[in-house]
């Protein structure tokens, strides 16, 4: 059966991973390149790298990451941050990407998602949706990395995304990202019941039960996490063995 | 010399790169002649199938892919590069594909809402049928799909292999020098690149 993906996430700023580290193994930590390829070893089910850079000199340095990532990971690679128009997502795509993450670029015209799917096909687009609880229960989504409420509905927008061709939905609650708290598991779950589509949860994780939780509870096909790979505290493999003594199916390499 | 066939760009880069890594060299064309000449031809190819045989069309490379097939030159079609080879898919459809393998190209409809689609993830193959390349891949390997779509033959004896996604599905099929797969070796990690060094030297 397919197993559920654990996806370690960088943040990449100017051709730089931006969270420190401590691969110990590694000859220079802040090499996104070096870092994917230790994830790789570990056995990731694929690799996120998310682009936080500010500046378009800052940007063009992520198609070099990922060219020089392609070379040697053979393993899927999502790349999200500052994608604007299909002709970006052709370039990272060509420069050895397999899925293009795109938020606020999706809710200022969401047609970008179609033209996007209709060009490489759906499996290449994934919509990353930052969500924050409203008072009443629901969730509202945010843009700009989190910084600008957008009076949206998350549940239909998620669904709105499906509809229009996004091969995936990367979910991320900004309540909980950062927090180390585990995931909102009810958003999670609220979404995977309202999309056919595959989910991967994202935000809060500080425990490995925390990553087992997001998908036997919330329902999600995926997990993203960043900072409990980061800084070692626990390997690929270790999260592994703890989800399959869950009962979860995962790929043990 | 491997032509790669740029059929309908996307991620090509990948498959080059992990061809090199076991040693084999390969080079990305949408020329007819590059194609004709190669020892052995990769047809990798995501997205939509209306767009992939548009593109075949648009770019000439359907008569030489066609010549080669004929002509016994080892194919390894990956993803639509498998789908392509059926009569039709529904896709958008029903569109038509080259007609090499008797069978359609069908759509999952999971009943089960775990189940989803596209199927994106690693999922293990079991052997249907012993096979030259398809053996690399020991049985019960997790290898990495991505796809809405799968190929349905009319004689279950091409397919190689198989996997689970709500259902049995085809995941390789083998005809002579044919040999085509639903999953990505290009991003299966080791197991991926056992079946490409075996396919660089068959």
């Amino acid at each position: 059966m397919l197993t559920r993906r654990i996806i370690p996430c960088l943040d990449v700023k100017d051709g730089r991973v931006v969270k420190g580290t401590s691969f110990v193994q590694l000859r220079d930590a802040g090499d996104p390149v070096a870092q994917a390829a230790a994830y790789d070893a570990q056995g990731a089910d694929e690799i996120c790298f998310l682009d936080i850079s500010a500046s378009p000199e800052g940007r063009s340095t992520i198609l070099d990451v990922v060219e020089r990532t392609a070379d040697q990971v053979f393993a899927p690679l999502t790349v999200g941050g500052g994608v604007r128009t299909v002709d970006d997502a052709e370039r990272l795509l060509l420069a050895g990407a397999d899925k293009i993450a795109v938020n606020t670029a999706a809710i200022r015209d969401p047609s970008l998602i179609a033209r996007i799917a209709e060009r490489f096909g759906c499996q290449a687009i994934v919509v990353a949706v930052d969500a924050k609880r409203r008072g009443d229960g629901t969730w509202e989504v945010y843009s700009h990395g989190g910084r600008s409420p957008e009076d949206l509905d998350a549940l239909a927008w998620c669904r709105r995304v499906a509809e229009l061709g996004a091969g995936e939905i990367l979910l991320t609650s900004m309540d909980r990202d950062g927090t180390r708290s585990g995931y909102d598991l009810e958003l999670v779950r609220a979404v995977a019941d309202a999309v056919t589509i595959p989910v991967i949860a994202s935000g809060g994780v500080g425990t490995l039960d925390h990553l087992a939780d997001g998908l036997a509870i919330g329902g999600a096909d995926a997990v993203l996490a960043a900072s409990i790979f980061h800084y070692g505290e626990h390997t690929i493999g270790a999260a592994k063995a703890h989800l399959a003594a869950r009962g979860l199916p995962v790929r043990i390499t | 010399m491997i032509a790669i066939v740029d059929v309908c760009s996307g991620n090509l880069r990948s498959v080059e790169k992990a061809l090199a890594a076991v040693g084999g060299a390969a080079t990305v064309t949408r020329d007819a002649e590059t194609v004709r000449k190669a020892d052995k031809v990769v047809v990798p190819g995501q997205g939509a199938f209306g767009a992939f045989t548009r593109g075949l069309a648009e770019r000439a490379l359907e008569e030489p892919l066609r010549e080669v097939i004929a002509r016994g030159t080892p194919y390894l079609g990956i993803c639509l590069g498998l789908q392509i080879l059926f009569d039709s898919s529904e896709e958008q459809g029903p569109q038509r594909g080259l007609g090499l393998v008797a069978g359609t190209v069908r759509r999952f409809q999971p009943t089960d809402h775990a189940i989803k689609v596209p199927h994106m993830g690693w999922n293990q193959v079991r052997r249907a049928a012993a096979d030259p390349l398809g053996d690399a891949i020991g049985d019960g390997a997790h290898v990495y799909f991505v796809h809405s779509y799968h190929v349905v033959p009319d004689d279950p004896r091409v397919t190689v292999m198989e996997s689970d996604h709500g259902g049995g599905f085809c995941a390789a099929i083998r005809k002579d020098n044919v040999f085509a797969v639903q999953f990505h070796p290009e991003k299966s990690q080791r197991v991926g690149l056992a079946l490409l060094a075996s396919f660089v030297r068959a």
